[in-house]
């Protein structure tokens, strides 16, 4: 229970202990005394103060609603009329009424449904590759230690510092003649998945997750007669829920938003992802077919994310750590 | 250290003998190390070696590469389309940081002081991130029409602007992706600010007031300067990302009107991928390692300058 989420990106670290000692040195606040930010008790006292303050907390709610709320409600909506109402005027609440005939065209006639299909197929592939290629890394790396660790750790944090557009060409070429298959991974959901586990921010996590472990329990372990396989599957990776939490979602949040990989390697609609399908669909599809998909396209991220909120923002701030 | 370790000093003497490397567990330490090893090797570091060969090369898939020496990097250096790539992915860059920089920073202050509802406000900010980001820029692209009756020239009409081009003139066209590009990444920022924020130490409020501080001059002299090293970070990753924009300009205006939104990453995929002479994978590696060496300069010039700031 006291080892929660212990992942602090390289940058971050200096600042982890600090956070640790927040918790005491609040409850030696007294219970009265709450988190206290840049507004002081007595400043909250002055009536000016708190008036322009509630007010500015009610206008950044009402633009927050409006910003990061309001194009989705619109889209919500365009999903639901007709074509000629939502270009004629966009911004009237059904004028001639609600189409919910767009949703189901999108999903049956345009296939939407074969586009979602994909999309799990594709996050879930890529999710189990880059699960396992950091466990079992993560493991090697951090509680068996050979020898060449150091070294194959080295160049797993070097490729940190590649931008993945250096990859795009090779990696294309690899994927059109993979060494030893001897046959195209073109057109295969391998060649989504199999690239998506080479992910060094993953194994950076997992490795130090493990790291945090107590040696001690491998130890005995080991003592008990516990072999690699076994000291992997019964101790290390039940020990690591929370990190193989934060992996997940990291992974399928990145399966769900690629675009240019997936594109290039899979040129035929019938196994394209929806992120690949949905810009070409926008020329042949009339207007409000095409914004019932990109609605549909929406519901399952948005879902995931009001179920799983806090995990999502706890995580997030290691988010900042991946973009580069 | 731990008895791991210990066990593998004490086999120096028999490590030459491969029966014994099995028997102390070198074997299932390999086959752990292995889909790691695998991966990275196919997928990343023979990829990496790839594109720095291949620049010097010209390959057609057909013939076999012949080295060709610097001449992908003189192509590349004297296509005229690289000017204006380079002038407009800086634009953007530059248009980013006045829009996208400040914006998060602003919000992520102002709802630090939230007390009821803070989970409410960091959903919503954090909601565009979300959505999918071809979803995102495909609705926006709607948002985009040019027309008087498009869902944002709507909009204007109300407060009575006259309908703007959007995405159909050379002028407006940049502007418009940055604006996309800062919704859908600022709540993704505001969250790593606000997580941040949470951990300056209360007591430097407590000993500002007693110095006589006013909120303004707190905010000034305590909070921004305990954010120095987040915003020193968040600034080069947003540099980073700026300067590989691909998906913008590539799905809502594919590089126009007139070149205006054709970006340096743009510039690669139509090497590679967009030709009709087939793909001329050489000048589009030999422009990605600039690319990456450019960036890697910068952002090691960038973190010795302010090293040297920041411990003053």
């Amino acid at each position: 229970m006291s080892r929660r989420i212990r992942i602090t990106p390289p940058e971050q670290k200096k600042r982890g202990p600090d956070q640790k000692k927040r918790g005491p040195r609040q409850k030696k606040r007294g219970p009265d005394a709450a988190e206290r930010g840049i507004i002081s008790r007595s400043d909250w006292r002055r009536p000016s103060i708190r008036r322009s303050t509630r007010a500015i907390h009610a206008t950044l709610l009402v633009l927050l609603v409006v910003a990061g709320l309001g194009p989705l409600l619109w889209l919500l909506k365009a999903s639901i009329t007709p074509t000629q109402d939502t270009l004629r005027t966009p911004m009237a609440l059904f004028p001639n009424g609600v189409d919910w005939q767009n949703l189901a065209t999108a999903w049956t006639t345009i296939h939407i449904d074969v586009q979602f299909a994909n999309t799990v197929i594709v996050a879930a592939g890529a999710w189990a590759v880059q699960l396992i290629v950091a466990t079992t890394g993560g493991f090697a790396l951090s509680v068996l230690r050979p020898r060449y660790g150091g070294v194959v750790y080295a160049l797993v944090l070097a490729t940190l510092f590649v931008p993945a557009v250096v990859l795009l060409v090779p990696l294309y070429l690899t994927i059109l003649h993979p060494p030893l298959i001897g046959t195209s991974l073109l057109n295969t959901f391998w060649a989504v998945w199999l690239p998506a586990g080479a992910s060094a921010f993953n194994v950076v996590l997992v490795k130090r997750f493990f790291d945090n472990l107590p040696r001690e329990i491998f130890e005995a372990a080991r003592v008990d007669g516990a072999g690699s396989l076994r000291l992997f599957w019964s101790v290390v990776l039940p020990m690591s829920r929370p990190i193989l939490g934060v992996v997940s979602v990291f992974a399928i949040i990145a399966a769900w938003k690629d675009y240019l990989w997936p594109m290039l390697v899979l040129t035929v609609p019938a196994i394209q992802p929806l992120s690949v399908r949905l810009p070409a669909l926008q020329q042949t599809i009339e207007l409000d077919v095409y914004l019932a998909a990109l609605a549909i396209s929406t519901v399952i991220p948005i879902a995931l994310f009001v179920v799983f909120q806090r995990f999502f923002l706890r995580s997030a701030g290691l988010g900042g750590a991946i973009k580069g | 250290m731990s008895t791991l370790q210990r066990s593998a000093a004490s086999g120096i003497q028999t490590r030459r003998s491969p029966a014994s490397w099995v028997r102390r567990g070198g074997l299932s330490t390999l086959l752990f190390m292995l889909p790691l090893l695998v991966i990275f090797g196919v997928f990343s570091w023979k990829p990496i070696v790839e594109a720095v060969v291949m620049s010097l090369q010209t390959t057609n898939l057909v013939t076999p590469a012949t080295f060709v020496g610097l001449e992908n990097y003189i192509k590349v250096f004297s296509d005229p389309q690289l000017g204006q790539a380079v002038a407009n992915t800086l634009y953007f860059a530059v248009l980013a940081l006045i829009f996208g920089y400040p914006v998060p920073l602003v919000v992520a202050v102002l709802m630090s002081e939230v007390k009821r509802m803070r989970g409410l406000y960091s959903a919503l900010a954090y909601l565009p991130v979300v959505v999918p980001p071809v979803v995102a820029v495909l609705l926006w692209k709607v948002f985009y029409n040019a027309d008087a009756t498009g869902p944002f020239n709507t909009v204007l009409s109300w407060v009575g602007i006259a309908p703007q081009p959007w995405l159909q003139s050379a002028a407006t066209a940049m502007p418009s992706l940055v604006l996309e590009a800062t919704w859908a990444g600022a709540g993704g920022t505001i969250i790593i600010y606000l997580a941040a924020l949470t951990s300056v130490n209360p007591d430097l409020y407590d000993a500002a007031e007693i110095d006589g501080a006013n909120i303004w001059k707190k905010v000034r002299h305590v909070t921004l300067p305990q954010l120095r090293s987040v915003l020193l970070v968040t600034f080069i990753l947003q540099i980073i990302g700026t300067a590989q924009v691909f998906l913008e300009p590539f799905l809502f205006t594919n590089g126009g009107p007139a070149n205006s939104t054709s970006t340096v990453l743009l510039l690669i995929y139509r090497y590679a991928f967009q030709n009709s002479l087939g793909g001329n994978y050489g000048a589009a590696t030999a422009l990605s390692v600039l690319l990456a060496v450019f960036l890697a300069a910068f952002s090691l010039v960038y973190f010795r300058l302010t090293r040297s700031w920041s411990t003053e």
